[in-house]
C-alpha cells in the first residue's frame, strides 16, 4: 500500500486506548452491566479460547470479589479429555460453580437420537435450552464474535430469546450507543455477547497480553488423527475412524475447540503464542471455514441452529 | 486441512495495529456503497480465501467475468430483501495502523432508524455521492443524521467520478455544496475525496486518473483521523454501574464503585460529587482493571474507591464537584423512533440513561422533523418509526443529564416500553443541531430549529 507522505498524519490523542484496551473496556462493562440488571445469569463455558477470555475478563470486571455468575458447560461426551481437565482446573482454582448439562445422558435416557453422521455438535440445544429453563437463568453470556460467521455477525450484544430460547432476527432490539436494554418477561432470557466487537485475532493477542493459560490442545503436538470431509479428525472411541478411514500420526494443533466429532485440526507446528499468532495472522482461511463441520452441513447452518437456541 | 501460509498477506503487519477506529457507512444502493465497502475490505486484504471463493463463484454463476466486491456484502441484502432483517452489519478489518469496526448501514429513508443505530457509536461517518448525481435529498439526509448524532467526523466520498470523466469541476463543486450545507448543520470536521469504488480510484490506491487531488485516499484518511477528542474539554462524568464489596477475610472493608467513565477524566486526590444526592467526597484510589493508577479516563472501565462511606448505587452519577450536572424531572430532546407501535402523548414510558432507568411519561411532542427537506411540523401528536421528532418527558425521579451536544454517552437515552420491553425510540437530550438558532431565523415558518 503507497502512503502519501504529505497528508494529515495526526497522531492519536495521548489518552487513546489500545485496540485491546477498547475491547477489554467495552467487555468488562458489558459483563458489569448484566450483574447490575439479571437476577440469575450464567457464562457458557466450553473450555474454548473464547469462553476462557470471557471468564478473564469476568474476573477481571468483578475484582477483588469473585464473579457473581456460575458457569454452565454444555458436555457432548465427545470432548477433548485435556479440555475437560482445563474446566475442572480453573473451576476448582476460581471456586466458581459449574453446572454441566450433559448430552449423553439425553442419548441414554432416549431424549436424543445420535445423528447418523456421529455430529452431536447440533445435539447441545436441547440440554442447554433446558438447563436454562431448568435453572432459571435470566442472562446467558456466550463467547461468540461477530467475525466467525455470517448469522454471528447480525447478532446483538443483548440478545432476547423466548420461553424457547428461539433467536428471531427479525424481534431483534435496535442497539444504541452502550444502552443496552435487559428487559424481558418471566421465562424469555437474553444471550449476551460481550466479545461481539472482537476478532479471532484479537482474542490471541489478548491470551498473549494476558498470559493466560490454555488447553494443550491449542498448541502443536503429535496426534492420531484421520482425514474426513477434508478435515483431520481426532481417532476415538466417539466413532472414528471408519473401515475405510486410515489412522496416522500427524503433527497438528486445534484453532477451535468444539466436539471431537466435527472440530478439525490443522497442520502446524506452532508450540508458542507467539507462533501461533503468527500463523493466525498470516492464514488465509476463516476460522470456521478451516475448522468446522458444522457449519458446512448447509449454506444457513449456523443461522438455523441459533434459531432453536444454539449459542 | 492445514493452514495455507504461501501467499504473502497483510496479517503481519496487522499485528502492529494499535488504535481501533469504529466508523459508519451511508449511502443508497444505488451510489455504490457495498462496493465501496468490499473495495475496503478487499484492498485492505481484509477478505480471506475461503470468502472470496464465494463471491467467485457467485459472480460465475451469474455470468460476471471478475468477482463482484459487492457480493461481499451481498449476502445480507439478500435477506435484506426477503425481510429477514432489515438492519446494521458490523464488519471488522485491519491494516498495519490501525483497527476498523464499521456499522455497515442501509440508506435507505425508512432505514433512518438503522443509520441512528450504526452512527451512535461513530467516530466517523462516510457519507457517499454518486457524482453524477451530487447532493439530492438523500445526502441531505445522511448529513442531517450525522449532525443530529454529533459523529465527529464525516467522509464525503464522490463516488462513480470514472463516469465524469474524473473532472475536478464536479468534484468540487459537490465538495462546496455539501461542506456549505453540512458546515450549518453543526458538522464539525468535513473531508471530501474523490473516488471510483468501482475502479478502485482514491480508495485504498491513490489513483492515477485524478492527479489534481492532492488529499488521502479513504483508508489513509481512517488510519490518520483522531480517534479521541481532548479531554479536558470535556466534563468528567462516571455512571456507578455495580458496588463491589468482597466481604472477604483479605478484602474486608473493600468498597469499590465499578463503571465505564463516561467522559472525561477523573484523578486521585479529586473532589467529587455523587448525583442525585448531592453528597460529596473524595476519590481515594482507582483501580484499572487490576491496575492501581492515579488518572483514568473514558472510555476506560474502571473502580472508583472514595473516602466517605456514603450511600452510592447503581443508576447515581459520580461527578468532579466543580463541574457536576444539574438534575431534573423534565427531559426536552431530540429522539428518533425506532419501533413499529408509535410513540404517543401521554405514553408511560421506561427511560434508560447511563446505568438508570426511571419510569417516565411522554407529556408533548411538539415538532416532527420531516427529514427530506428538514421542515418542522408542529404538534404531530404521535411519532411512527424512523420519526426524528422533539418530545418533552417527565421522569418520576431526578435525573444527571447533560446535554446531548456535550457528551454523547451522558446525554443519550433509550425510551422502553415497559410493557414488553420493547425499545421504542433514542433521545438526545437538549438542542439538536449547533446552529439551530441562526437558520431558524432564516425563516421562522419553515426553519428547522431542532
Amino acid at each position: 500500500m503507497t502512503t502519501v507522505a504529505h497528508v494529515h498524519d495526526a497522531t492519536d490523542s495521548p489518552f487513546a486506548l489500545t485496540h485491546l484496551d477498547s475491547l477489554e473496556s467495552e467487555a468488562v462493562h458489558i459483563f458489569r452491566e448484566v450483574a447490575g440488571e439479571f437476577e440469575r445469569p450464567v457464562i457458557l463455558f466450553s473450555g474454548g479460547k473464547d469462553s476462557i477470555v470471557m471468564l478473564h475478563l469476568a474476573l477481571k470486571a468483578f475484582a477483588p470479589a469473585a464473579v457473581p455468575f456460575s458457569l454452565l458447560h454444555v458436555d457432548t461426551g465427545h470432548n477433548f479429555p485435556e479440555v475437560i481437565e482445563y474446566r475442572d482446573r480453573v473451576v476448582a482454582e476460581h471456586g466458581l460453580r459449574l453446572h454441566v448439562a450433559s448430552v449423553q445422558e439425553y442419548i441414554d435416557a432416549g431424549k436424543l437420537r445420535e445423528r447418523p453422521d456421529g455430529t452431536r455438535n447440533p445435539l447441545q440445544t436441547v440440554p442447554l435450552t433446558e438447563a436454562i429453563q431448568q435453572h432459571r437463568f435470566d442472562a446467558v453470556f456466550g463467547g461468540g464474535r461477530r467475525d466467525e460467521e455470517k448469522a454471528r455477525a447480525k447478532e446483538r450484544v443483548f440478545s432476547l430469546r423466548d420461553e424457547f430460547s428461539q433467536w428471531d432476527p427479525r424481534r431483534q432490539r435496535p442497539e444504541l450507543w452502550q444502552l443496552y436494554n435487559g428487559r424481558h418477561a418471566p421465562g424469555e432470557h437474553v444471550r449476551v455477547f460481550p466479545l461481539s466487537n472482537w476478532t479471532e485475532l484479537d482474542v490471541w493477542q489478548y491470551i498473549q497480553r494476558e498470559k493466560i493459560a490454555l488447553p494443550e490442545i491449542y498448541f502443536a503436538h503429535e496426534r492420531e488423527v484421520f482425514a474426513r470431509n477434508g478435515m483431520w479428525l481426532t481417532a476415538g472411541a466417539w466413532g472414528g475412524p471408519k473401515e475405510n478411514e486410515t489412522v496416522e500420526r500427524r503433527l497438528i494443533r486445534y484453532r477451535t475447540v468444539g466436539d471431537m466429532s466435527c472440530t478439525g485440526a490443522v497442520d502446524s507446528d506452532a508450540t508458542t503464542l507467539e507462533a501461533v499468532i503468527a500463523e493466525i495472522a498470516a492464514s488465509r482461511l476463516t476460522e470456521r471455514g478451516a475448522t468446522r463441520a458444522d457449519d458446512k452441513l448447509s449454506e444457513a447452518a449456523m443461522e438455523d441452529r441459533k434459531r432453536e437456541g444454539y449459542f | 486441512m492445514s493452514t495455507s501460509t504461501e501467499q504473502p498477506t497483510a496479517g503481519h503487519a496487522e499485528l502492529a495495529a494499535t488504535t481501533l477506529l469504529r466508523f459508519a457507512t451511508a449511502g443508497s444502493v444505488d451510489d455504490g456503497k457495498s462496493t465501496l465497502v468490499g473495495r475496503l475490505l478487499h484492498d485492505s486484504k481484509s477478505v480471506l480465501v475461503d470468502q472470496l471463493e464465494a463471491v467467485e463463484h457467485a459472480s460465475r454463476s451469474r455470468g460476471q467475468e471478475a468477482p463482484d466486491l459487492a457480493l461481499l456484502t451481498d449476502g445480507l441484502r439478500a435477506e435484506r430483501e426477503q425481510g429477514i432483517t432489515i438492519d446494521v452489519a458490523y464488519r471488522y478489518f485491519a491494516t498495519p495502523r490501525r483497527r476498523f469496526i464499521l456499522a455497515d448501514t442501509p440508506g435507505h429513508v425508512q432505514y433512518t432508524r438503522n443509520m441512528v443505530t450504526g452512527a451512535s457509536t461513530a467516530e466517523l461517518a462516510v457519507v457517499l455521492v454518486d457524482a453524477r448525481n451530487g447532493v439530492v435529498e438523500q445526502t441531505r439526509r445522511h448529513a442531517a443524521v450525522a449532525a443530529l448524532l454529533r459523529v465527529p467526523h464525516v467522509v464525503l466520498a464522490v463516488n462513480k467520478m470514472d463516469l465524469v470523466e474524473y473532472r475536478e469541476s464536479v468534484f468540487a463543486a459537490i465538495a462546496e455544496e455539501f461542506t456549505t450545507y453540512a458546515s450549518e448543520l453543526g458538522v464539525p470536521e468535513i473531508t471530501a475525496i474523490p473516488i471510483s469504488a468501482l475502479a478502485g480510484d482514491n480508495v485504498v490506491e491513490p489513483s492515477a486518473n485524478m492527479d489534481w487531488y492532492g488529499g488521502p485516499t479513504v483508508l489513509e484518511h481512517l488510519e490518520t483521523v483522531p480517534v479521541s477528542h481532548d479531554l479536558t474539554a470535556c466534563h468528567a462524568r462516571f455512571p456507578v454501574q455495580y458496588v463491589i464489596r468482597p466481604q472477604t477475610a483479605e478484602h474486608p472493608d473493600y468498597r469499590g464503585y465499578a463503571g465505564q467513565i463516561a467522559a472525561g477524566a477523573f484523578r486521585v486526590g479529586e473532589q467529587v460529587t455523587v448525583l442525585p444526592s448531592g453528597r460529596t467526597s473524595t476519590i481515594t484510589a482507582i483501580d484499572a482493571l487490576g491496575e492501581s493508577v492515579d488518572i483514568a479516563w473514558a472510555p476506560q472501565s474502571v473502580t472508583l474507591r472514595l473516602a466517605d462511606d456514603i450511600d452510592i448505587s447503581r443508576g447515581d452519577l459520580i461527578a468532579p464537584s466543580g463541574d457536576a450536572p444539574a438534575t431534573s424531572q423534565d427531559v426536552e430532546a431530540t429522539v428518533c423512533h425506532v419501533a413499529d407501535t408509535p410513540l404517543t402523548v401521554g405514553q408511560r414510558v421506561l427511560l434508560k440513561h447511563t446505568t438508570r432507568t426511571v419510569k417516565a411519561i411522554v407529556k408533548e411532542i411538539p415538532s416532527r422533523l420531516t427529514l427530506d427537506d428538514l421542515s418542522q411540523h408542529p404538534e404531530p401528536g404521535r411519532l411512527v418509526a424512523n420519526d426524528i421528532g422533539r418530545v418533552k418527558v417527565r421522569t418520576a425521579e431526578p435525573l444527571a443529564l447533560d446535554a446531548y451536544a456535550d457528551s454523547r454517552r451522558t446525554g443519550s437515552f433509550l425510551l422502553i416500553d415497559p410493557a414488553d420491553g420493547t425499545t421504542l425510540a433514542a433521545g438526545m437530550a437538549g438542542e439538536s443541531f449547533a446552529t439551530a438558532k441562526a437558520t431558524a431565523a432564516v425563516d421562522d415558518e419553515e426553519g428547522w430549529d431542532f
